[in-house]
């Protein structure tokens, strides 16, 4: 005998709801390969899509803020080094020309030259390996090798100019260490050569790739008004479509000398922000060949800026007065007046800011250090719910960010 | 943006000294307001910077410092903002990238920021219970529990403070000496000796 | 060692084990530790704890122009159930140490830890309130590696130090951290 059961609209909907379970909460834990250092994203998880992610930072808080507010300005340039690890040379940049807009120094022409030579040779190490790394997360490992060897090439180039191949600490208030070596802008330019050539065979082998475009085209758009209203800044701004870089908009160091176009994207998916980071490689290099071309002669350093930086080296030898400047500049810090400042520099990773507030005297009083890399990781609680759980790995890779600069 | 555009319309707006950029010591009651009509009005769209600072004598002794970008007319502003009984007004629902400096600035300083939507610690781990940044927490550090229970009881660990070996060895601060460094006692040298 | 027929015509093999196949046919005599621990030594599997700029190097190393390869180490377990070493490669702060004990504590005997760099060998230049000040506070380190960051030769200059020092191990794995021995006997 067969019975019929009638079942109502609203006991299907109680089954559904009995099926549905529970969200499953993932730790992402701050021990992991994909999320590029240490970072801890609490995700919260309806099978695979992401419902809820709230990233954890500060694994990595050295307490360098503060410890800004205890050495002296020269003193806290390796500091500077260690924040964004990947593009040392321009952390140092900008910290020296955030103090010296302080004591109001204008910078001779060579000293801004070669201050922008290791500016973009910065951006191109840094791009390479968030590339790089990029590419290895969605799978391909082949282009993380490929830039890893291009960037020993620039590493040996560091070397040469500073002594180390990163963690350069170059500059100073007020100039540099040293002046370029005998034959190294030769050897610079023979790598530029070379790192188009690498570019284009990354290009080659990601840009029509149909797993790449599947795994990174579409994901995670971020508007233009979501990225202005999160602070977001440099490639990941440009992506979205705001066509602001530093470099062109309020020019530093001697950059409005050279020719050389930003590349902005469209939609603000994770291929844009690829897209946008290939380019800025090639006209780093045309950037780079400019400034090669024509590097003035002259001072590298600033030769007025009595109290801040030190004498050179035959006059201290020799006469008294440079003697006593010399020591006092070693052990009570480069004098720099009373004051305010906030400058920003165009960073690979994004804006780098540095407030540095002096009450007078060697060491400041308090120095913020605005990293690019906090900002891009606060919007992560809005783009990544909704994708997939794999998707975290590309949009993490396309971010391109780097803790020593988001924890300090 | 001319200085009396913001006079004009926030009287207690005073305009301060500043070298880079225009800066404005902004009252906290007035400072919603006044972040809303610089970024409609105004078009400063993207928030730079906000941090707190420790004024270590002055009334109210903490401040927040909000530096604020224009990307059509590609200029700053920066304002300054007192923290009156340790509290401001938060500009996070008119930026919202200003939801984690301001947690930050809470971690650092002990600044409560009314109306932001998630207080909590960012940088240090919850539980910490000082504010590092201020100027009367020593750079060591202070001696804490060790955040992990299970692993304070495996090793006998606990947050010290760092082996400051009698440093940090920078002068203090202020002018640099006129004269050339000499010793401290004048009453000998190698002419005339030690009596 | 056995299974290559030319070696034992005519040539006289000059090796450090002191073996002449002619006199002593397809078998080497040897303490099962030796064997053990030379197996043991040359694949060790780091599970890097990148935390800082030292994980650069570490990559750097891992790279095609210093080879950890050429060691049997390009073989960089993220897993550590699966790895041998940890090299704890940059600053470890107090929130990241809990994270750094927990992850030693899930690895498999036997296993050792290789501070690199100098902030993971004493806290580095961050005397400051959130730095551990060496991660031998927290994990027995057997290897200390100098340098900020140590260079990719000086990485492996510090591996073939850990090498030597598990070629040399003896039948038990006694080790002592803080006043407490932990022995763990290889049993077979």
């Amino acid at each position: 005998m067969k019975t019929t059961k009638e079942i109502s609209l609203g006991d299907i909907a109680a089954r559904a709801e009995e099926l549905r379970g529970e969200n499953m909460t993932l730790n992402m834990g701050p021990s992991h390969p994909a999320t590029h250092g240490v970072l801890r994203l609490s995700l919260e998880l309806d099978g695979d899509t992401v419902v809820k992610c709230d990233p954890v930072i500060g694994y990595l808080h050295r307490g360098d803020e503060k410890i800004a507010e205890n050495m002296t300005y020269n003193q806290f340039v390796p500091y500077t080094d260690r924040l964004d690890y990947l593009a040392p040379l321009a952390n140092n940049v900008a910290y020296a020309i955030a103090v010296e807009k302080l004591a109001g120094l204008k910078m001779p022409e060579r000293c801004e030259a070669i201050r922008v030579v290791c500016c973009e040779m910065a951006r191109i190490s840094s791009h390479l390996l968030g590339l790089g790394v990029y590419a290895m997360d969605t799978g391909a490992w082949t282009v993380f090798m490929y830039t890893f060897n291009e960037r020993e090439k620039l590493y040996s180039l560091f070397e040469e100019l500073t002594g180390a191949r990163f963690t350069t600490s170059y500059t100073r208030i007020g100039g540099l260490t040293r002046d370029l070596p005998e034959g190294w802008l030769k050897k610079v330019e023979v790598f530029c050569d070379g790192v188009l050539k690498v570019i284009d065979d990354v290009d080659k082998l990601l840009t029509r790739n149909g797993i790449f475009l599947e795994r990174t085209e579409g994901v995670a758009p971020i508007s233009k008004e979501l990225a202005l209203a999160y602070g977001l800044t440099g490639p990941n701004l440009r992506a979205s479509g705001v066509g602001f870089d530093l470099r062109k908009d309020k020019p530093y160091s001697g950059y409005e000398k050279y020719d050389f176009d930003v590349p902005v994207g469209t939609k603000g998916d994770c291929f844009d922000r690829y897209l946008v980071r290939m380019e800025e490689v090639r006209q780093s290099v045309r950037i780079l060949r400019q400034a090669c071309k024509s590097m003035p002669g002259g001072a590298w350093y600033a030769e007025d800026a009595k109290k801040i930086f030190l004498p050179p080296k035959a006059k201290i030898m020799t006469k008294m007065e440079e003697l006593i400047q010399n020591f006092m500049i070693v052990t009570e810090g480069p004098q720099i007046p009373a004051g305010e400042v906030y400058f920003e520099a165009e960073n690979p990773k994004g804006s780098l800011g540095f407030y540095v507030v002096s009450n007078g005297g060697g060491v400041p009083y308090r120095l913020r250090i605005r990293g690019p890399s906090f900002v891009s990781l606060s919007i992560l609680p809005v783009i990544v719910p909704g994708n997939y759980l794999t998707d975290i790995a590309s949009i993490l890779g396309s971010l391109d960010f780097v803790m020593g600069e988001c924890d300090r | 943006m001319e200085a009396a555009v913001l006079t004009d319309r926030f009287p207690r707006t005073q305009v301060l000294p500043a070298q880079d950029m225009p800066t404005y010591q902004v009252a906290g009651e007035d400072l919603l307001e006044t972040v809303r009509f610089l970024r409609d009005a105004q078009g400063f769209d993207l928030l730079a910077d906000l941090c707190g600072i420790d004024w270590k004598d002055r009334t109210p002794r903490f401040g927040v410092v909000i530096h604020l970008l224009s990307t059509t007319h590609k200029e700053y502003v920066r304002l300054h903002v007192g923290a009156v009984h340790d509290a401001v007004p938060s500009v996070s629902s008119l930026h919202p990238g200003a939801n984690w400096h301001e947690r930050e600035a809470f971690d650092m300083f002990g600044i409560r920021f009314d109306g932001h939507p998630d207080p909590r610690r960012i940088l240090m781990w919850d539980a910490y219970p000082y504010h590092p940044l201020r100027k009367d927490f020593p750079l060591a550090g202070i001696e804490v529990p060790f955040p992990a229970a299970d692993v304070a009881e495996v090793t006998g660990q606990s947050v010290k403070p760092a082996p400051m070996m009698g440093g940090p060895f920078v002068s203090p601060g202020g002018k640099m000496s006129e004269g050339e460094p000499s010793a401290l006692d004048q009453s000998w040298n190698e002419e005339k000796p030690k009596a | 060692m056995g299974g290559c027929p030319n070696l034992r015509q005519t040539t006289m093999v000059k090796s450090d084990f002191g073996y002449n196949s002619k006199v002593e046919g397809e078998v080497i005599v040897t303490r099962a530790d030796a064997v053990v621990n030379w197996v043991r030594s040359h694949s060790v599997w780091p599970m890097p704890m990148g935390l800082a700029c030292c994980a650069i190097e570490l990559m750097g190393a891992g790279g095609s122009r210093f080879d950890i390869s050429r060691f049997g180490m390009e073989v960089m377990r993220f897993s550590p159930r699966q790895a041998d070493c940890m090299i704890v490669a940059g600053t470890v702060t107090y929130k990241m140490a809990e994270v750094v004990r927990r992850i030693y504590d899930q690895m498999a005997e036997p296993k050792w830890v290789v501070a690199m760099g100098a902030c993971a060998s004493t806290g580095g230049m961050y005397r400051s309130y959130a730095t551990l000040q060496g991660v031998d506070n927290i994990v027995p380190v057997d290897i200390y590696i100098s340098g900020c960051p140590p260079r990719p030769e000086a990485l492996l200059d510090g591996m073939m130090l850990l090498q030597e020092k598990i070629r040399q191990e003896g039948g038990s794995l006694k080790r002592t951290f803080r006043g407490r021995t932990v022995e763990t006997k290889i049993v077979r």
